[in-house]
């Protein structure tokens, strides 16, 4: 569908759907934005990694996925999770260490997961969900069940071994996985341009005999696009692609970051690339949203978020019973 | 009369009963297909489960120990067979971080059913990195089980336990004990994880043994025999679950322990299992200090004579036996 003169969206998706998007790329912005807010009051403890400003490439990958399907997800989960399904309040609530929370409370910021919904969690150690990404997809070979995997990771994480094997473990046996690495440009304080000799990510993708894509991650319809084929491929039994999104987060690694490692000039050139301004403008050019609407839009989700901060102080503890709980099935 | 298969039979027959009946099992490992596995526990196995389910990988231990984990949280009760049990180090956070602490992290929802089975011990001359025993290092980790088991049959009836079980187990087996042979039922049976078994009976002393350092006890029980000195031997069999129950039983009739294993002793499981019994009501009951027999503060060695003097012997036992009960 053309949705604009330069913007063709390659896969069928309602209107209604594309404002779904949008929406769910102010949840995504409004929830971190909050966390955000709490942490800097001192209100949640821990610690906590946002993806303010890489809203597209959480959206744009899971626009086009089941439930079946699955995702694995990094530290910086949080717009990963909703994109996949999961809704404020269990987060919300999840943060604060509450029962009613997606891991009641045990988890945390880095440790949601929703594997009903087809979460298969976020993860502490970087890199650490790439080879359980191809476990997942490893099953869905075995038992000849139709879903993908998609596999969230950061620049960082491809320079861990573990990337290297369980890359290359998907490719020999043509897993229905789709890496998607969202390179934000640092690994902490690492420039990506200093912990690697490649000028793309995706270059990578050669060494495995797998296809590598490079793709304006704040960009969420050129998301949509590489991912569908990328889903097509995998679908069709022909094996993994290396999707690389060009992104940037906004806020710091963590919460506990002054960002001595970068400008702020570097910050506003991106800020300038703002992933849901972009798309609201396209939506608006292609007659699909009107101002209006997306005010509307963005005030009920930022209600919505308010409602699940409500749920989660409402939310009881756990009892100091739940210690030893779960911790064999 | 029962017919006696080794130690590395039982473990392939336990294996190829499951995936008769369970097609979610499988097994994957580096040169697990034609060549049989590093130590030939898989041997004939591709012919009959074929490459899809005798999966034959890469030499990349943290990548297949994930793909294992990943695939038993989506449906799957993979076997993961690691060539020897050093190469565990590279796996580990696979098992440590992800494997233990999924269920947990995840309030309860998931579940990992995986075994990693791995050869360890010493006494092959492969020397420092192809000989360790590393087992305390996982019993330290909540969300991990962790089998050791002595005798074919124990290996029969253990593996079919923790492939049963919902969690990820660890199933060492130690490389002396694969030829070893022992009376094994054709039919598959389950020995509980959890369940310590007293293999020698006696009233003096109480000996805990793990995997070889079993066989060695009841050797030095037989000479000490002779003296008229009465030796219990108690194999663990799982070191978590561990069975408190039967060991505290054993040293309140006897009033003596000594823990013995292969592994180096500095931060080994004996410290654990002394520990245990020192805190428990056995305490009131002990004549004479809690000993422990490990394997000495050093990596192993690659000499014949200095490779036997890093673990426990037959001698070592029997000596320290003798300085317990002259302590009594």
């Amino acid at each position: 569908m053309q949705l604009t003169k330069e913007k063709l969206l390659v896969p069928e998706l309602s209107n209604d759907k594309l404002i779904d998007l949008y929406k769910q790329m102010w949840q995504i912005r409004l929830f971190d934005e909050k966390v955000d807010e709490f942490f800097a009051k001192g209100m949640i403890h821990g610690t906590t990694h946002l993806a303010v400003g890489q809203e597209a490439s959480a959206a744009g990958v899971c626009a086009l996925l089941t439930l079946e399907d699955k995702i694995t997800s990094t530290h910086r989960g949080h717009g990963h999770c909703i994109a996949k399904g999961a809704t404020a309040d269990k987060m919300m609530a999840e943060l604060f260490g509450r029962t009613t929370g997606y891991c009641k409370g045990k988890g945390g910021s880095m440790h949601i997961a929703d594997v009903d919904m087809g979460n298969l969690g976020a993860n502490g150690i970087v890199a650490g969900g790439i080879p359980l990404a191809v476990g997942s997809a490893l099953t869905a070979k075995m038992k000849k069940l139709d879903y993908v995997t998609v596999c969230f990771f950061g620049d960082g994480a491809t320079n861990e071994g573990s990337f290297h094997e369980a890359v290359n473990l998907a490719a020999i046996w043509d897993l229905p996985v789709i890496f998607v690495c969202e390179n934000n440009q640092y690994g902490m304080s690492g420039p990506v341009k200093e912990m690697t000799r490649v000028e793309n990510i995706a270059d990578r993708a050669h060494a495995y005999g797998i296809p590598g894509v490079v793709a304006d991650g704040n960009d969420i319809i050129e998301m949509i696009n590489v991912t569908d084929e990328a889903i097509k491929r995998a679908r069709s039994g022909k094996g993994p692609t290396l999707i690389e999104a060009k992104t940037y987060r906004w806020k710091g690694h963590s919460k506990s970051d002054a960002k001595k490692y970068r400008t702020r000039e570097e910050e506003q050139e991106w800020r300038k690339k703002d992933p849901i301004k972009r798309y609201k403008e396209i939506l608006i050019e292609a007659g699909i949203l009107t101002e209006e609407k997306a005010e509307e839009i963005r005030l009920a989700v930022k209600q919505e978020i308010e409602d699940a901060v409500k749920f989660a102080e409402e939310s009881p503890k756990p009892t100091l019973d739940d210690l030893l709980t779960d911790v064999y099935a | 009369m029962m017919r006696e298969i080794t130690y590395l039979e039982a473990v392939r027959e336990a294996m190829s009963i499951e995936m008769r009946k369970n097609d979610d099992v499988y097994i994957l490992g580096e040169d697990i297909g034609v060549y049989g596995g590093a130590f030939g526990v898989t041997r004939g196995m591709i012919e009959e489960f074929g490459p899809e389910r005798i999966r034959n990988t890469p030499i990349s231990e943290a990548g297949i120990a994930g793909a294992a984990v990943g695939s038993a949280l989506t449906g799957m009760r993979p076997i993961l067979e690691l060539q020897f049990s050093d190469f565990i180090t590279i796996a580990l956070d696979q098992m440590v971080n992800q494997a233990a602490k999924i269920r947990y992290m995840y309030g309860g929802k998931g579940k990992v059913p995986m075994v990693l089975r791995t050869p360890s011990g010493s006494g092959t001359g492969a020397a420092a990195q192809h000989s360790q025993s590393l087992e305390a290092w996982v019993a330290h980790i909540p969300g991990l089980k962790v089998v050791q088991p002595s005798t074919a049959y124990d290996a029969k009836g253990l593996l079919k336990a923790a492939m049963d079980d919902e969690n990820p187990v660890i199933f060492y087996e130690h490389k002396l004990l694969y030829k070893t042979s022992s009376a094994v039922p054709e039919e598959e049976y389950s020995i509980p994880l959890g369940k310590a078994d007293i293999k020698r009976e006696g009233t003096d002393v109480t000996i805990v043994a793990t995997a070889i350092m079993v066989h060695k006890s009841l050797e030095a029980a037989k000479e000490l025999e002779k003296e008229g000195i009465s030796v219990e031997v108690i194999d663990p069999r799982t070191i978590v679950p561990l069975d408190e129950e039967t060991i505290v039983n054993s040293v309140k009739k006897t009033g003596k322990v000594i823990v013995v294993h292969e592994a180096v002793k500095r931060g080994g499981i004996g410290g654990e299992i002394a520990s245990m019994i020192a805190e428990s009501e056995a305490f009131d009951y002990l004549d004479a200090p809690i000993k422990r027999l490990g394997g000495a503060s050093s990596p192993i060695p690659y000499n014949p004579e200095l490779e036997k003097a890093h673990v426990p012997q037959v001698s070592d036992i029997i000596k320290a036996v003798k300085e317990t009960l002259n302590r009594a």
